[in-house]
This record gives structure tokens, sequence and C-alpha cells, in this order.
């Protein structure tokens, strides 16, 4: 918004639409707010007024070796998620940016069609082809699942940042004397460090929160968020928003990274 | 021209075609281009000048024919195996590299070492007057500095030739003229061959010592360009350089068995010795519009005129553009310094009569 703008509104619309602003962020964080508030709170069921201040469902859950395993699970498969995810991401937004052959078109739509096919139909064929194949229950499972899901989201950041690179580039690193794989290795990969980053920070966050498709596929392997699955049924605990809570900063950690690393000025900036 | 003629040239197109499936972007061409020469090709958008720059370069692959370099066959040979660096339109600098680091690619991809690399690029940048910014950003350099940035980062290899696609059309007029008399001196003390590509007259004709015209895929004429604003060998080449007046008609004998053309406009005598071809065969008459005089009546003597009426004139400096239309409707311009123009009193509408001497005329073929 630009000062001249500022000048010409109505202080008392101003004042509105940025309260209106407010209340819509509101609602949309309140539960999760709601959920934190709780888990730090003494009270066995969520009331108001408050009790104490407390950190015991944070202990208990700490106690728990169960999630421990479902948080080691998490970790182990978002971290493979994300780098084998990226890796596939940025040879198909680089293949889409330097070639061009018949069927691209089909290429493509396939290429980012997984995240639109609804989870539970994606779980379930997934659980049914990967038992075919012995890999049911396995981590391994949860991991070719979740690469399936991820690598169109790295795909689509890696495409964007590769369409903001002149397409002279490439050509003036081979005029000077770079091979095509040292022209990959000093020229285009180095462009697009700020998206291969956004896109495995992406990945990560993505892998980490997903539920149903880990559900039907992680059989003793649960991830965390299955783990949560499995504490709901068997009793309203506030050790749930204690989970709740650890999982929504670190997925949000992993998102504002990407965001910062791909809205830097020279992330945007095309020479 | 520091050219030998008896040395060989440096590159050779030998019958080199490109096409791009159905569509021809250069036909059968023959080149030389001589060491130590500017060259420059000129010619409007998809001429082919472009592309006959990226097959040198390695860029694009011939369809047909052979390129030499040194007499070398480099057909095959990859961009990154040949000495052939470029200039980019867009310069093409690496922004995510420093401005030394840009000069230092090409030497890191060869495998020097980087005490050794550096100091080269540093002379570089010292010798383009850029030395104060080597630890800059690309993005924090002007227009101007970018553009030295990039020769720099071409030269540092010292090669025996450079490519330039149009490098300066992105500058202002002011630092165009600038870049234009820094390159034109950096390519007399290098002694390296400079090929330019552009479609600019001034940028091809102040810098040049030879210029290439290009139109549709085929080279019109080769020459210096005195010899190319003097005697433009097709009627595409006058049209182009904008200089000309073009009478298309057909050649023939008058009366008297002198050889003449008769166009549209009138009959008009021929420089002598300039008698193209056979009579009957289709020619076009071109004079250059500093050469035509303006009268109120009929000069009346060996001079060929034409009648016709002023339409409009334009005022550049110390010289004006005066516009006229012939009966057949031909629009013909003449050029005069102000002084030549005091007791003409022109106005538009008002019928003159234009004339020129049969040795300023100059015939060219379809």
């Amino acid at each position: 918004m630009n000062q001249e703008n500022e000048a010409n509104r109505n202080p008392f619309v101003n004042g509105a639409l940025k309260l209106y602003v407010l209340l819509a962020y509101l609602f949309v964080f309140a539960p999760i707010l709601a959920s934190f508030v709780f888990s730090f709170n003494s009270d066995r069921f969520p009331s108001i007024p408050l009790g104490d201040f407390s950190t015991e469902w944070y202990r208990a859950v700490a106690a728990d070796p169960l999630v421990w395993e479902g948080l080691r699970n998490t970790l182990l498969v978002g971290v493979v998620v994300g780098v084998i995810s990226t890796a596939l991401g940025f040879g198909a937004a680089y293949t889409d940016y330097r070639y061009h052959f018949m069927g691209k078109q089909v290429y493509l739509a396939l290429a980012l069609l997984p995240p639109t096919i609804p989870v539970v139909i994606m779980g379930l064929a997934m659980l049914a082809f990967l038992s075919r194949v012995n890999l049911s229950g396995d981590a391994l499972a949860v991991i070719i699942a979740h690469v399936v899901i991820c690598a169109p989201f790295a795909m689509a950041v890696i495409r964007l940042r590769l369409s903001q690179m002149d397409p002279s580039l490439e050509p003036a690193a081979w005029n000077l004397g770079a091979s095509e794989w040292a022209a990959m290795r000093h020229v285009v990969i180095p462009f697009c460090r700020p998206a291969i980053l956004g896109a495995l920070f992406v990945t990560m966050a993505v892998s980490f929160d997903e539920f149903a498709i880990a559900w039907f596929v992680s059989g003793l392997n649960e991830t965390l968020p299955v783990k949560v699955l499995g504490f709901l049924q068997g009793q309203v605990s506030p050790r749930i928003n204690a989970i709740g809570t650890f999982v929504f900063v670190t997925t949000m950690t992993l998102l504002i990274l990407a965001q910062l690393l791909l809205g830097r000025p020279d992330a945007t900036e095309k020479e | 021209m520091t050219q030998d003629p008896t040395q060989d040239p440096l590159v050779t197109f030998d019958g080199v075609a490109k096409r791009f499936g159905s569509y021809t972007a250069v036909q059968k061409m023959d080149l030389q281009i001589h060491q130590g020469e500017f060259l420059a090709i000129m010619g409007s958008s998809g001429c082919g000048k472009t592309t006959t720059l990226r097959m040198l370069a390695g860029l694009e692959a011939p369809s047909e024919g052979v390129i030499r370099l040194s007499g070398k066959p480099i057909n095959d040979l990859p961009s990154w195996s040949r000495d052939t660096p470029m200039v980019w339109q867009s310069l093409a600098l690496f922004p995510f590299l420093s401005v030394i680091e840009n000069v230092e690619f090409a030497l890191k991809m060869r495998g020097m070492g980087r005490a050794e690399r550096r100091a080269r690029a540093e002379q570089w940048l010292d010798r383009m007057g850029i030395a104060e910014f080597a630890d800059r950003n690309i993005s924090q350099l002007s227009g101007g500095q970018r553009q030295r940035v990039a020769l720099a980062r071409s030269l540092v290899v010292e090669p025996q030739i450079l490519l330039l696609d149009e490098p300066l059309s992105a500058l202002d007029a002011a630092l165009k003229v600038r870049m234009q008399s820094v390159l034109k001196t950096l390519q007399r003390e290098t002694g390296i061959t400079f090929v330019y590509v552009t479609h600019s007259q001034s940028e091809a004709f102040s810098m040049a010592d030879r210029v290439v015209i290009m139109s549709r895929g085929k080279i019109e004429q080769i020459g210096t360009p005195q010899e190319i604003y003097r005697a433009p060998r097709t009627s595409f080449v006058a049209d182009f350089l904008g200089s000309s007046n073009i009478f298309p008609g057909q050649l023939t004998r008058d009366g008297q068995g002198q050889p003449i053309i008769a166009t549209p406009s009138g009959d008009f005598a021929l420089p002598a010795g300039n008698t193209l071809g056979i009579a009957g065969q289709s020619a076009s008459l071109t004079v250059l519009d500093t050469r035509m005089q303006i009268h109120l009546q009929p000069p009346g003597d060996a001079r060929n005129s034409v009648a016709a009426r002023m339409i409009g004139e334009e005022f550049v400096g110390a010289t004006a553009t005066i516009y006229f239309e012939t009966e057949d409707g031909r629009e013909i311009r003449v050029q005069k310094a102000h002084e030549d123009l005091a007791d003409l009193s022109l106005a538009i509408g008002k019928p003159f009569h234009l004339s020129w001497s049969p040795a300023d005329g100059h015939l060219v073929s379809e």
C-alpha cells in the first residue's frame, strides 16, 4: 500500500478492515491457540477458568517411549522424504524447463497429479500395492508413499524459480567452457538454491504432518500424527494438546524457513 | 583494416545452412571472417544474423555445410570446447556471483588455479575500468558497468574471436555511443576479431571494418560501410539503409541507343559504366537523398529530373529532410542544409522539380 492510498482512505474504514482481518485470523487460529493454551494447563479437562500453569502433559508425553518412537519415525521419514522428493522434483522441473518433446503436457499433468488424488484413495491404493510387494508396515513404505505426494510440491516450487532464470544463462556457461554437468553444478543449481532449500523444507513439513496415507501403510512404524489418533481413540488427555502444539510449531518453523528463502529479494530478482 | 589478404581467413562458412523443421533460418551461406577485423552482421529481426552467430558459438548445429575456425572444421565441437566467447543481448551475467567471480568463471572452468585466475580477472577488471566493483553484486551495477563486466568475462580467456549479440540494445542513446567507442578501441588494441550482430545501422557503420547485410537467411551484400552506402548491391539493401530514393523499372535504350531505365516516374539516364545487364531486364535506380537538387523550374540540362509535389518536412539539427510525392505516387526524400532552402519558399502542396546528375545514380538488381 503506498502513501497516496493511505492518505485518501477514510480512517474508520481502514480501522474496520484491519479489525476484520484480525478476526478472520483469530477464527482460523483459535483452535490451535486453544490447544496451545490447554497444553500448559494443569486441569485434566479443558475448561475455563484455567488451572495452574503446568508442563506435566509435556513431561507425560516425554516419558512415553511410544511417542519417542513415533517422533523418531516421523523425523526419519520426513528427512529422507524431503531429500528424495526435492531431488525428483528438481529433475522433473529441469526437464520441463530445458526440453521440448511430444506429450510434454501429459508429462506435466502426470507429474503434478498425486496431490489432487483424495488421500484415502491414495492410502488404500498404496496399501494394496505395497503389501503385494511385501513392503507394507515398513518405514520404507511410508517413505515411498510420502515421496509420491511430496515430489510435486518440490517440482512446483523449483519450476517457478527456473522460470525466472534468463534462458541465456545456461548457454552462457557452456559458451565460457562449462560442460553440461559443470553448468548444472556451477550455474543452474546455485541459481535455484533458495528454491531447492525451500522445497526441502516444504516437503519435510508435508511429510511431517501427513496422517491418512501414513495410517494406511505404516503398520507398527507409526508416525507421530498416527500416534495422536491412537491417543484420541484410547482416552481424552491433554497430552494430545502437547503433541499437537509440538507438531504445529515444527511444521510452521519449516514453512516459515521456506517462505523466507523463497521470498528473499535476490530470489525473485531476474537478471 | 588490419587484415592481410595473403593470410587464411580465421573463420570460413562453407555452404552453411540452418533449418528449424520446415523453416529455413539461414540459406546456404559462404562467408569469410578475417583475422583481426571488426565484422558487423546486420539485418532486421528474423534475418538469420543471430542464428549465424549461434552456429559459430556452437549453440546451434548447422543443418548443412562446414564451419572452420583457423582451418579446422568445428561443426562437431561442443560449445564448451570452442574458444568462441560471446557477449549476450541480455548479458547473461551470473546473478549469484560477484563481479570478479563472474569474470573468473571461464578460467575456473578451464581448471586454472585460484590465485592465477584471480590475478587474470583483476587485470581485465582494471583494463575495463571497473576494478573498484570487484566484490559487488551484479544487481548493484549500472547498465554500462554490467556491459563492461560482460566484456571482461568473455575476454579474460584472451580468445582469437569475440562474438557480440546486440550487446548495446538495452542502453540509452548517450551510453550507446560511449560504449561504441569503448568497443572499437578495445578491438583495435587487442587485435581480437570481433563479430558483431546488430539491427542498428549506426552501430554497424560506426564500428565495423566490414558489414554483412542479411535478409531472409541470405547475405545481400558484404563490404566496407562506405562501399555499401555508396553502392548498395540490391534494392533491398538500398531500401534497408533508407538513405536512397529508389526507382524500380526496366533497362532499355533511348532513341540514340543510350542505355536508360524506364520507370513509372519517367525515363532516366544511367551512370556511365554502370549498365548492370541486358536491355529488358528489371532493375532499380537508387539516388542518395543528399545528392538531389530542388528546383522551381525544370532544370532543362543533361540532369535527370522528375516533377513532384511537396508533402512534408522534418528538421534535424543543421539539415532538413523534405518529402515529395511524384505524379505516380512515389515518395522521394531530399536532404539539404537550411541555407540551401532559403529562396525556394517551401510550402506543403507546392509543385517542384527534383533533379540529379546521372553520375549520382546507382543501378541495383531486384
